[in-house]
Protein backbone atom coordinates (compact mmCIF):
# COMPACT_ATOMS: atom_id res chain seq x y z
CA UNK A 1 0.00 0.00 0.00
CA UNK A 2 2.65 2.41 1.03
CA UNK A 3 4.76 1.32 -1.65
CA UNK A 4 2.04 1.85 -4.34
CA UNK A 5 1.44 5.65 -2.64
CA UNK A 6 5.31 6.20 -3.28
CA UNK A 7 5.06 5.51 -6.59
CA UNK A 8 1.60 7.75 -7.29
CA UNK A 9 3.64 10.37 -5.64
CA UNK A 10 6.62 9.93 -7.60
CA UNK A 11 4.83 10.34 -10.89
CA UNK A 12 2.52 13.49 -9.38
CA UNK A 13 5.90 14.99 -8.28
CA UNK A 14 7.74 14.33 -12.15
CA UNK A 15 4.40 15.92 -13.97
CA UNK A 16 4.38 18.87 -11.32
CA UNK A 17 8.01 19.37 -12.35
CA UNK A 18 7.37 19.12 -15.92
CA UNK A 19 4.97 21.89 -15.26
CA UNK A 20 6.99 24.26 -13.51
CA UNK A 21 9.51 23.99 -16.30
CA UNK A 22 6.74 24.87 -18.78
CA UNK A 23 5.97 27.58 -16.83
CA UNK A 24 8.74 29.70 -16.77
CA UNK A 25 8.34 30.29 -20.82
CA UNK A 26 6.76 33.83 -20.20
CA UNK A 27 7.57 35.88 -17.24
CA UNK A 28 3.44 36.57 -16.74
CA UNK A 29 3.17 32.81 -15.23
CA UNK A 30 6.55 32.04 -14.16
CA UNK A 31 5.66 32.40 -10.63
CA UNK A 32 3.30 29.57 -10.81
CA UNK A 33 6.46 27.80 -11.79
CA UNK A 34 7.58 28.04 -7.86
CA UNK A 35 4.45 26.99 -6.71
CA UNK A 36 4.59 23.52 -8.94
CA UNK A 37 7.74 23.28 -7.84
CA UNK A 38 7.41 23.01 -4.00
CA UNK A 39 4.21 20.97 -4.34
CA UNK A 40 6.00 18.41 -6.50
CA UNK A 41 8.85 18.56 -3.83
CA UNK A 42 7.15 18.63 -0.80
CA UNK A 43 4.72 15.48 -2.74
CA UNK A 44 7.83 13.54 -2.77
CA UNK A 45 9.27 13.81 0.44
CA UNK A 46 6.47 13.40 2.46
CA UNK A 47 5.95 9.96 0.88
CA UNK A 48 9.42 8.71 1.20
CA UNK A 49 9.57 10.05 4.94
CA UNK A 50 6.32 7.71 5.45
CA UNK A 51 7.72 4.74 4.00
CA UNK A 52 8.15 1.67 6.02
CA UNK A 53 11.71 1.84 6.33
CA UNK A 54 12.52 4.77 7.46
CA UNK A 55 12.46 3.99 11.64
CA UNK A 56 14.68 7.10 12.83
CA UNK A 57 13.78 10.35 12.47
CA UNK A 58 15.79 12.21 14.53
CA UNK A 59 18.73 12.98 12.18
CA UNK A 60 16.17 13.94 9.55
CA UNK A 61 14.60 17.04 11.66
CA UNK A 62 18.06 17.82 12.63
CA UNK A 63 19.27 17.83 8.91
CA UNK A 64 15.94 19.72 7.71
CA UNK A 65 16.39 22.30 10.12
CA UNK A 66 19.75 22.64 9.03
CA UNK A 67 18.98 23.20 5.63
CA UNK A 68 16.19 25.76 6.30
CA UNK A 69 18.83 27.89 8.78
CA UNK A 70 21.38 27.91 5.89
CA UNK A 71 19.66 28.11 3.02
CA UNK A 72 17.25 30.93 4.10
CA UNK A 73 20.32 33.42 4.67
CA UNK A 74 21.59 32.06 0.95
CA UNK A 75 18.37 33.13 -0.67
CA UNK A 76 18.78 36.33 0.64
CA UNK A 77 22.27 37.41 -0.88
CA UNK A 78 22.18 40.62 -3.43
CA UNK A 79 21.52 39.69 -6.82
CA UNK A 80 25.35 40.63 -7.63
CA UNK A 81 26.35 37.35 -6.06
CA UNK A 82 23.71 34.92 -7.14
CA UNK A 83 26.04 33.39 -9.43
CA UNK A 84 28.19 32.27 -6.60
CA UNK A 85 25.23 31.31 -4.76
CA UNK A 86 24.25 29.11 -7.81
CA UNK A 87 27.90 27.22 -8.03
CA UNK A 88 27.33 27.10 -4.22
CA UNK A 89 24.25 24.93 -5.28
CA UNK A 90 25.85 22.89 -7.43
CA UNK A 91 28.95 21.94 -5.13
CA UNK A 92 26.03 21.26 -2.55
CA UNK A 93 24.30 18.92 -5.24
CA UNK A 94 27.63 17.26 -6.38
CA UNK A 95 28.40 16.52 -2.37
CA UNK A 96 25.29 14.90 -1.71
CA UNK A 97 25.32 12.79 -4.63
CA UNK A 98 29.22 11.75 -3.79
CA UNK A 99 28.37 10.83 -0.06
CA UNK A 100 25.01 9.14 -1.21
CA UNK A 101 26.84 7.03 -3.91
CA UNK A 102 30.01 6.35 -0.85
CA UNK A 103 27.34 5.32 1.51
CA UNK A 104 25.82 3.17 -0.74
CA UNK A 105 28.70 1.05 -1.67
CA UNK A 106 29.62 0.52 2.09
CA UNK A 107 26.22 -0.45 2.87
CA UNK A 108 26.89 -2.99 -0.14
CA UNK A 109 30.35 -4.31 1.02
CA UNK A 110 28.39 -4.75 4.69
CA UNK A 111 26.26 -6.85 3.50
CA UNK A 112 23.22 -4.12 4.72
CA UNK A 113 21.82 -2.79 1.28
CA UNK A 114 21.93 -3.89 -2.00
CA UNK A 115 24.30 -6.41 -3.43
CA UNK A 116 27.06 -5.25 -5.43
CA UNK A 117 26.05 -6.48 -9.32
CA UNK A 118 27.81 -4.46 -12.12
CA UNK A 119 25.72 -2.76 -12.88
CA UNK A 120 25.21 -0.96 -9.56
CA UNK A 121 28.73 -0.71 -8.93
CA UNK A 122 29.41 1.16 -12.32
CA UNK A 123 26.38 3.70 -11.67
CA UNK A 124 28.08 4.28 -7.74
CA UNK A 125 31.53 4.61 -9.27
CA UNK A 126 29.88 7.30 -11.99
CA UNK A 127 27.79 8.94 -9.48
CA UNK A 128 30.30 9.04 -7.20
CA UNK A 129 32.84 10.52 -9.81
CA UNK A 130 30.77 13.06 -10.94
CA UNK A 131 29.70 13.83 -7.93
CA UNK A 132 32.43 14.66 -6.44
CA UNK A 133 33.87 16.40 -9.29
CA UNK A 134 30.88 19.12 -9.36
CA UNK A 135 31.86 19.15 -5.68
CA UNK A 136 35.35 21.00 -5.81
CA UNK A 137 35.34 22.12 -9.26
CA UNK A 138 31.88 24.02 -8.19
CA UNK A 139 33.19 25.21 -5.10
CA UNK A 140 36.14 26.61 -6.81
CA UNK A 141 33.97 28.79 -9.60
CA UNK A 142 32.10 30.14 -6.57
CA UNK A 143 35.14 31.27 -5.00
CA UNK A 144 36.23 32.84 -8.24
CA UNK A 145 33.09 34.29 -8.40
CA UNK A 146 33.37 35.74 -5.17
CA UNK A 147 37.00 36.92 -5.33
CA UNK A 148 37.99 34.90 -2.39
CA UNK A 149 42.20 35.82 -1.89
CA UNK A 150 43.23 32.59 -2.44
CA UNK A 151 41.95 31.55 -4.77
CA UNK A 152 43.73 32.92 -8.46
CA UNK A 153 41.23 35.30 -10.18
CA UNK A 154 43.23 34.97 -13.53
CA UNK A 155 43.62 31.53 -14.84
CA UNK A 156 46.48 29.41 -13.91
CA UNK A 157 48.18 27.83 -16.13
CA UNK A 158 51.50 25.02 -16.52
CA UNK A 159 52.59 22.83 -19.34
CA UNK A 160 51.06 20.14 -19.84
CA UNK A 161 47.89 21.04 -18.09
CA UNK A 162 45.80 19.12 -19.96
CA UNK A 163 47.78 15.98 -19.95
CA UNK A 164 47.97 16.05 -15.94
CA UNK A 165 44.04 16.97 -15.77
CA UNK A 166 43.41 13.88 -18.37
CA UNK A 167 45.62 11.64 -16.21
CA UNK A 168 43.75 11.85 -13.04
CA UNK A 169 40.40 11.29 -14.58
CA UNK A 170 41.67 8.41 -16.23
CA UNK A 171 43.56 6.79 -13.21
CA UNK A 172 39.77 7.24 -11.54
CA UNK A 173 37.80 5.69 -14.22
CA UNK A 174 40.36 2.77 -14.66
CA UNK A 175 39.90 1.93 -10.46
CA UNK A 176 36.55 2.13 -11.04
CA UNK A 177 36.82 -0.11 -14.05
CA UNK A 178 38.61 -2.87 -11.40
CA UNK A 179 36.12 -1.87 -8.05
CA UNK A 180 33.26 -2.77 -10.65
CA UNK A 181 34.99 -6.18 -11.57
CA UNK A 182 35.90 -6.89 -8.17
CA UNK A 183 33.89 -5.03 -5.64
CA UNK A 184 34.62 -6.85 -2.26
CA UNK A 185 38.00 -8.29 -2.29
CA UNK A 186 40.56 -6.50 0.64
CA UNK A 187 41.50 -3.24 -1.82
CA UNK A 188 38.43 -2.34 -2.85
CA UNK A 189 37.49 -0.19 -0.41
CA UNK A 190 40.51 1.63 -0.71
CA UNK A 191 40.54 2.06 -4.22
CA UNK A 192 37.14 3.39 -4.07
CA UNK A 193 38.18 5.70 -1.44
CA UNK A 194 41.05 6.64 -3.83
CA UNK A 195 38.51 7.09 -6.27
CA UNK A 196 36.60 9.66 -4.46
CA UNK A 197 40.05 11.53 -3.73
CA UNK A 198 40.80 11.70 -7.49
CA UNK A 199 37.63 13.04 -8.58
CA UNK A 200 37.83 15.52 -5.54
CA UNK A 201 41.21 17.12 -6.96
CA UNK A 202 39.92 16.63 -10.42
CA UNK A 203 37.09 19.12 -9.93
CA UNK A 204 39.76 21.50 -8.50
CA UNK A 205 42.32 20.91 -11.94
CA UNK A 206 39.45 21.55 -14.38
CA UNK A 207 38.14 24.98 -12.92
CA UNK A 208 41.70 26.66 -12.04
CA UNK A 209 42.45 27.52 -16.24
CA UNK A 210 39.47 28.89 -16.52
CA UNK A 211 39.31 32.78 -16.46
CA UNK A 212 36.25 34.79 -15.72
CA UNK A 213 35.09 35.88 -18.95
CA UNK A 214 34.34 32.25 -18.92
CA UNK A 215 32.27 31.94 -16.31
CA UNK A 216 28.88 32.02 -17.57
CA UNK A 217 29.71 28.75 -19.45
CA UNK A 218 31.37 27.08 -16.53
CA UNK A 219 28.80 27.83 -14.52
CA UNK A 220 26.46 26.28 -16.83
CA UNK A 221 28.47 23.18 -17.66
CA UNK A 222 28.48 22.41 -13.89
CA UNK A 223 24.74 22.46 -13.79
CA UNK A 224 24.88 20.07 -16.21
CA UNK A 225 27.11 18.10 -14.27
CA UNK A 226 25.21 18.79 -11.13
CA UNK A 227 21.88 17.23 -13.05
CA UNK A 228 23.95 14.34 -14.27
CA UNK A 229 25.37 13.25 -10.87
CA UNK A 230 21.73 13.32 -9.55
CA UNK A 231 20.78 10.82 -12.17
CA UNK A 232 23.47 8.13 -11.70
CA UNK A 233 21.85 9.04 -7.94
CA UNK A 234 18.89 7.42 -8.91
CA UNK A 235 20.25 4.67 -11.30
CA UNK A 236 22.05 3.77 -7.50
CA UNK A 237 19.11 3.76 -5.81
CA UNK A 238 16.48 2.57 -8.38
CA UNK A 239 14.53 5.72 -8.06
CA UNK A 240 12.83 6.88 -11.58
CA UNK A 241 11.55 10.22 -9.63
CA UNK A 242 15.41 11.14 -9.34
CA UNK A 243 16.55 9.78 -12.56
CA UNK A 244 13.86 12.18 -14.65
CA UNK A 245 14.23 15.14 -12.24
CA UNK A 246 18.11 14.91 -13.07
CA UNK A 247 17.72 14.48 -16.60
CA UNK A 248 15.45 17.94 -16.49
CA UNK A 249 18.47 19.29 -14.88
CA UNK A 250 21.10 18.00 -16.82
CA UNK A 251 19.62 18.93 -20.26
CA UNK A 252 19.13 22.65 -18.87
CA UNK A 253 22.66 23.26 -18.19
CA UNK A 254 23.22 21.73 -21.49
CA UNK A 255 20.97 24.07 -23.22
CA UNK A 256 22.43 26.92 -21.31
CA UNK A 257 26.11 25.88 -21.66
CA UNK A 258 25.58 25.44 -26.05
CA UNK A 259 23.88 28.91 -25.78
CA UNK A 260 26.54 30.35 -23.63
CA UNK A 261 28.98 28.98 -25.92
CA UNK A 262 27.50 30.25 -29.38
CA UNK A 263 27.36 33.33 -27.63
CA UNK A 264 31.29 33.64 -27.46
CA UNK A 265 32.02 31.62 -30.61
CA UNK A 266 33.69 28.92 -27.99
CA UNK A 267 33.27 25.24 -28.01
CA UNK A 268 32.95 23.22 -25.14
CA UNK A 269 36.34 21.63 -25.11
CA UNK A 270 37.76 24.73 -26.03
CA UNK A 271 36.25 26.47 -22.76
CA UNK A 272 37.34 23.77 -20.56
CA UNK A 273 40.82 22.91 -22.11
CA UNK A 274 41.59 26.23 -23.77
CA UNK A 275 42.60 28.72 -21.30
CA UNK A 276 40.56 31.88 -22.33
CA UNK A 277 42.58 35.06 -20.95
CA UNK A 278 45.99 33.89 -21.32
CA UNK A 279 46.22 34.74 -24.94
CA UNK A 280 45.78 38.33 -24.84
CA UNK A 281 49.05 40.12 -26.57
CA UNK A 282 47.95 40.63 -30.37
CA UNK A 283 48.90 43.80 -31.97
CA UNK A 284 46.84 47.18 -31.76
CA UNK A 285 44.52 47.40 -35.17
CA UNK A 286 45.20 50.04 -37.76
CA UNK A 287 46.90 53.28 -36.28
CA UNK A 288 46.25 54.79 -32.54
CA UNK A 289 43.39 57.49 -32.76
CA UNK A 290 42.44 59.08 -29.76
CA UNK A 291 39.34 59.80 -28.78
CA UNK A 292 36.85 62.13 -28.14
CA UNK A 293 35.19 63.21 -24.37
CA UNK A 294 32.21 64.75 -23.79
CA UNK A 295 30.76 66.59 -21.21
CA UNK A 296 28.12 65.64 -19.15
CA UNK A 297 25.72 68.63 -20.36
CA UNK A 298 26.73 67.59 -24.24
CA UNK A 299 26.16 63.92 -23.83
CA UNK A 300 22.26 64.86 -21.81
CA UNK A 301 21.74 67.50 -24.88
CA UNK A 302 22.37 64.32 -27.58
CA UNK A 303 20.20 62.62 -25.42
CA UNK A 304 17.11 64.79 -25.41
CA UNK A 305 17.22 64.93 -29.10
CA UNK A 306 16.92 61.55 -29.64
CA UNK A 307 13.95 59.53 -30.22
CA UNK A 308 15.27 56.48 -29.98
CA UNK A 309 17.97 55.60 -27.36
CA UNK A 310 19.25 52.24 -26.78
CA UNK A 311 21.17 51.22 -23.49
CA UNK A 312 24.10 48.79 -23.50
CA UNK A 313 24.66 47.69 -20.13
CA UNK A 314 27.70 45.64 -19.14
CA UNK A 315 28.89 44.01 -15.56
CA UNK A 316 30.72 47.52 -15.14
CA UNK A 317 27.38 48.97 -14.84
CA UNK A 318 26.46 46.82 -11.66
CA UNK A 319 29.84 46.51 -10.18
CA UNK A 320 29.53 50.31 -9.88
CA UNK A 321 25.74 49.80 -8.15
CA UNK A 322 24.50 51.83 -11.31
CA UNK A 323 21.38 50.16 -11.75
CA UNK A 324 18.83 52.83 -10.25
CA UNK A 325 20.72 55.89 -11.77
CA UNK A 326 20.30 53.88 -15.05
CA UNK A 327 16.12 53.51 -14.29
CA UNK A 328 16.14 57.64 -13.27
CA UNK A 329 17.38 58.02 -16.50
CA UNK A 330 15.21 55.71 -18.24
CA UNK A 331 12.06 57.03 -16.46
CA UNK A 332 13.50 60.61 -17.47
CA UNK A 333 13.79 60.04 -21.47
CA UNK A 334 10.35 57.99 -21.72
CA UNK A 335 8.72 60.80 -19.70
CA UNK A 336 9.99 62.88 -22.87
CA UNK A 337 8.69 60.68 -25.09
CA UNK A 338 11.88 58.90 -26.03
CA UNK A 339 11.58 55.17 -26.89
CA UNK A 340 14.48 53.67 -24.42
CA UNK A 341 15.64 49.76 -25.21
CA UNK A 342 17.93 47.86 -23.56
CA UNK A 343 20.23 45.52 -25.75
CA UNK A 344 21.17 42.89 -23.97
CA UNK A 345 24.06 40.46 -24.69
CA UNK A 346 23.84 36.86 -23.64
CA UNK A 347 26.84 36.97 -22.04
CA UNK A 348 26.23 40.20 -20.16
CA UNK A 349 26.37 39.30 -17.04
CA UNK A 350 28.59 36.66 -14.82
CA UNK A 351 25.74 34.04 -15.54
CA UNK A 352 22.93 33.13 -18.04
CA UNK A 353 20.42 35.90 -17.85
CA UNK A 354 22.28 37.92 -15.31
CA UNK A 355 22.05 41.37 -16.50
CA UNK A 356 18.14 40.68 -16.74
CA UNK A 357 18.03 40.02 -13.51
CA UNK A 358 19.92 42.85 -12.44
CA UNK A 359 18.06 45.22 -14.47
CA UNK A 360 14.60 43.79 -13.53
CA UNK A 361 15.90 44.64 -9.66
CA UNK A 362 15.97 48.16 -10.39
CA UNK A 363 12.61 48.23 -11.40
CA UNK A 364 13.05 48.50 -15.23
CA UNK A 365 10.10 46.67 -16.93
CA UNK A 366 11.29 43.40 -18.75
CA UNK A 367 9.23 44.64 -22.19
CA UNK A 368 11.88 47.41 -22.35
CA UNK A 369 14.63 44.55 -22.70
CA UNK A 370 16.03 43.22 -26.04
CA UNK A 371 17.72 40.36 -27.09
CA UNK A 372 21.07 41.03 -28.94
CA UNK A 373 19.12 39.12 -32.50
CA UNK A 374 16.15 41.37 -31.58
CA UNK A 375 17.78 44.35 -31.43
CA UNK A 376 20.87 44.26 -34.14
CA UNK A 377 18.77 44.94 -37.15
CA UNK A 378 17.18 47.86 -35.80
CA UNK A 379 20.93 49.90 -34.47
CA UNK A 380 21.14 51.55 -37.48
CA UNK A 381 17.68 53.60 -36.78
CA UNK A 382 18.82 54.07 -33.31
CA UNK A 383 19.73 57.68 -32.35
CA UNK A 384 21.94 57.51 -29.58
CA UNK A 385 23.75 53.97 -27.78
CA UNK A 386 24.62 54.57 -24.44
CA UNK A 387 27.02 51.97 -23.79
CA UNK A 388 27.53 51.28 -19.69
CA UNK A 389 30.03 49.42 -18.14
CA UNK A 390 30.11 47.01 -21.72
CA UNK A 391 32.97 46.56 -23.15
CA UNK A 392 33.95 43.31 -25.55
CA UNK A 393 30.44 42.41 -26.15
CA UNK A 394 30.12 45.70 -28.48
CA UNK A 395 33.82 45.57 -29.70
CA UNK A 396 34.01 45.86 -33.74
CA UNK A 397 37.32 43.75 -33.90
CA UNK A 398 34.97 40.99 -33.11
CA UNK A 399 34.06 41.02 -36.70
CA UNK A 400 36.94 40.66 -38.65
CA UNK A 401 40.39 40.92 -36.40
CA UNK A 402 41.14 37.39 -36.91
CA UNK A 403 44.07 37.71 -33.96
CA UNK A 404 42.12 38.35 -31.48
CA UNK A 405 40.49 36.33 -28.87
CA UNK A 406 37.08 37.40 -29.13
CA UNK A 407 37.34 37.03 -33.26
CA UNK A 408 33.94 35.57 -34.44
CA UNK A 409 31.97 36.40 -31.10
CA UNK A 410 28.62 37.47 -32.12
CA UNK A 411 27.99 41.43 -30.60
CA UNK A 412 25.69 44.23 -29.94
CA UNK A 413 26.04 46.75 -33.04
CA UNK A 414 26.48 49.76 -31.04
CA UNK A 415 29.10 51.28 -33.90
CA UNK A 416 26.01 51.42 -36.01
CA UNK A 417 24.30 53.88 -34.22
CA UNK A 418 24.05 57.44 -35.22
CA UNK A 419 25.63 58.32 -31.94
CA UNK A 420 27.71 56.10 -29.66
CA UNK A 421 28.12 57.56 -25.79
CA UNK A 422 29.91 55.13 -23.64
CA UNK A 423 30.55 55.74 -19.88
CA UNK A 424 33.79 53.56 -18.78
CA UNK A 425 35.53 54.15 -15.79
CA UNK A 426 39.00 53.94 -16.64
CA UNK A 427 40.97 54.46 -20.36
CA UNK A 428 42.11 51.00 -19.40
CA UNK A 429 41.23 47.91 -21.90
CA UNK A 430 38.42 45.53 -21.11
CA UNK A 431 38.65 42.59 -19.36
CA UNK A 432 40.49 40.13 -22.39
CA UNK A 433 42.51 43.07 -22.83
CA UNK A 434 41.62 43.95 -26.33
CA UNK A 435 41.57 47.86 -27.29
CA UNK A 436 38.03 48.84 -28.56
CA UNK A 437 38.00 50.50 -31.64
CA UNK A 438 34.06 51.73 -30.60
CA UNK A 439 35.64 54.08 -28.19
CA UNK A 440 37.47 56.38 -31.28
CA UNK A 441 35.36 55.95 -34.06
CA UNK A 442 33.93 59.32 -35.15
CA UNK A 443 30.76 58.94 -33.93
CA UNK A 444 31.49 58.15 -30.37
CA UNK A 445 31.63 60.15 -27.55
CA UNK A 446 33.07 59.05 -23.86
CA UNK A 447 32.39 59.93 -20.99
CA UNK A 448 35.56 59.13 -17.94
CA UNK A 449 34.11 58.19 -14.55
CA UNK A 450 32.58 55.88 -12.03
CA UNK A 451 29.21 54.74 -14.10
CA UNK A 452 26.91 55.79 -10.95
CA UNK A 453 28.05 58.85 -10.88
CA UNK A 454 27.95 60.04 -14.48
CA UNK A 455 24.67 58.84 -14.58
CA UNK A 456 23.65 60.90 -11.27
CA UNK A 457 24.89 63.93 -13.49
CA UNK A 458 23.48 62.92 -16.25
CA UNK A 459 20.11 62.68 -14.49
CA UNK A 460 20.54 65.92 -12.69
CA UNK A 461 20.65 67.49 -15.94
CA UNK A 462 17.20 66.63 -17.09
CA UNK A 463 15.85 66.95 -13.70
CA UNK A 464 17.42 70.60 -13.13
CA UNK A 465 15.24 72.47 -15.75
CA UNK A 466 18.33 73.29 -17.86
CA UNK A 467 16.57 70.64 -20.69
CA UNK A 468 12.86 70.92 -21.82
CA UNK B 1 23.81 -14.50 -10.59
CA UNK B 2 20.48 -15.19 -9.03
CA UNK B 3 20.37 -11.05 -8.63
CA UNK B 4 21.32 -10.27 -12.22
CA UNK B 5 18.22 -11.22 -14.36
CA UNK B 6 16.21 -8.70 -12.20
CA UNK B 7 18.97 -6.22 -12.16
CA UNK B 8 19.20 -6.01 -16.21
CA UNK B 9 15.73 -5.40 -16.54
CA UNK B 10 15.46 -2.66 -13.93
CA UNK B 11 18.68 -1.28 -16.02
CA UNK B 12 17.31 -0.85 -19.55
CA UNK B 13 13.91 0.59 -17.63
CA UNK B 14 16.07 3.41 -16.03
CA UNK B 15 18.07 3.99 -19.09
CA UNK B 16 14.55 4.11 -21.29
CA UNK B 17 13.22 6.83 -18.86
CA UNK B 18 16.44 8.59 -18.89
CA UNK B 19 16.54 8.99 -22.47
CA UNK B 20 12.89 10.14 -22.33
CA UNK B 21 12.82 12.44 -19.76
CA UNK B 22 16.27 13.77 -21.33
CA UNK B 23 14.40 14.86 -23.94
CA UNK B 24 11.36 16.11 -22.41
CA UNK B 25 13.58 18.03 -20.39
CA UNK B 26 15.51 19.72 -23.63
CA UNK B 27 11.92 20.34 -25.43
CA UNK B 28 10.62 22.02 -22.12
CA UNK B 29 13.75 24.18 -21.64
CA UNK B 30 14.18 24.86 -25.35
CA UNK B 31 10.94 27.20 -24.86
CA UNK B 32 12.05 28.87 -21.93
CA UNK B 33 12.03 32.53 -21.66
CA UNK B 34 15.17 33.86 -22.42
CA UNK B 35 14.92 36.95 -19.88
CA UNK B 36 15.07 34.12 -17.35
CA UNK B 37 17.93 32.17 -17.38
CA UNK B 38 18.82 32.87 -13.82
CA UNK B 39 15.55 31.92 -12.28
CA UNK B 40 15.70 28.94 -14.48
CA UNK B 41 18.64 27.76 -13.19
CA UNK B 42 18.17 28.50 -9.68
CA UNK B 43 14.81 26.39 -9.97
CA UNK B 44 16.46 23.70 -11.63
CA UNK B 45 19.00 23.64 -8.97
CA UNK B 46 16.18 23.05 -5.88
CA UNK B 47 14.57 20.60 -8.54
CA UNK B 48 17.44 17.98 -8.62
CA UNK B 49 17.45 18.74 -5.06
CA UNK B 50 15.05 15.84 -5.78
CA UNK B 51 18.24 13.99 -4.56
CA UNK B 52 17.12 14.25 -0.96
CA UNK B 53 14.81 11.53 -1.09
CA UNK B 54 17.69 9.31 -1.20
CA UNK B 55 19.15 11.22 1.22
CA UNK B 56 16.46 10.72 3.60
CA UNK B 57 16.29 6.85 3.03
CA UNK B 58 20.31 6.45 3.97
CA UNK B 59 20.08 9.01 6.60
CA UNK B 60 16.97 7.16 8.42
CA UNK B 61 16.94 3.46 7.46
CA UNK B 62 18.02 0.88 10.20
CA UNK B 63 21.95 1.20 9.46
CA UNK B 64 24.80 1.47 10.59
CA UNK B 65 25.67 5.23 12.51
CA UNK B 66 28.57 5.61 10.03
CA UNK B 67 26.41 5.53 6.77
CA UNK B 68 23.85 7.37 8.16
CA UNK B 69 25.88 10.30 9.13
CA UNK B 70 26.84 10.58 5.57
CA UNK B 71 23.02 10.53 4.62
CA UNK B 72 22.48 13.45 6.88
CA UNK B 73 24.93 15.48 5.56
CA UNK B 74 23.59 14.69 2.09
CA UNK B 75 20.34 15.30 3.29
CA UNK B 76 21.46 18.73 4.94
CA UNK B 77 23.03 19.85 1.58
CA UNK B 78 19.85 18.63 -0.36
CA UNK B 79 17.62 20.52 1.93
CA UNK B 80 20.26 23.39 1.67
CA UNK B 81 19.67 23.78 -2.18
CA UNK B 82 15.82 22.97 -2.41
CA UNK B 83 15.05 26.04 0.31
CA UNK B 84 17.66 28.45 -0.94
CA UNK B 85 16.99 27.52 -4.37
CA UNK B 86 13.09 28.18 -4.46
CA UNK B 87 13.27 31.11 -2.22
CA UNK B 88 15.67 32.62 -4.42
CA UNK B 89 13.75 31.49 -7.44
CA UNK B 90 10.66 33.67 -6.03
CA UNK B 91 12.69 36.27 -5.20
CA UNK B 92 13.89 36.94 -8.51
CA UNK B 93 10.65 36.11 -10.40
CA UNK B 94 8.79 38.35 -8.65
CA UNK B 95 10.91 41.75 -9.82
CA UNK B 96 9.60 41.02 -13.24
CA UNK B 97 7.45 43.40 -14.05
CA UNK B 98 5.85 44.60 -17.71
CA UNK B 99 5.29 47.95 -16.66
Amino acid sequence: MTRAVAQLAAILATALFIFSLHWMNDPKTARHAVVAGVTGMLVAVLATWFQPEIVHHGWIVLAIVGGFLVGIPLSLVPLTAVPQRTALSHAFGGLAAGLVGTAEYFLGLGQHGAPLTTFRMSARVAEVILGFLTFTGSLMAAGKLQEVKWIPQRPVTYPGQNFVNIGVLAIAVALGVLVTRQPATAWSPHAFIAIVGLALLFGVLLIIPIGGADMPTVISILNSYAGLSAVAMGFVLGNKLLVTAGALDGSSGLILSIIMCRAMNRSFTNVLFGAFGTVQKIAAVGEQKAWKQETVEGAAQLLEQASSVVIIPGYGMAVAQAQHKVRELYDQLTKRGIKVTFAIHPVAGRMPGHMNVLLAEANIPYTALAEMDEINPEMSQCDVALVIGANDVVNPAARYAKGSPIYGMPIIDADKARTVLAIKRSKNPGFAGIDNELYVQDNTWMLFGDAKAVLGDLVKQFGSGGLH
Amino acid sequence: MTDNQPAAVDYWSMVFVFVLSTFIGLGVIRRVSRLLYTPLMSLTNAISAIAVVGSIVVTGADYPATIRILGAVALFASMTNIVSGFLITDRMLKMFKKQ
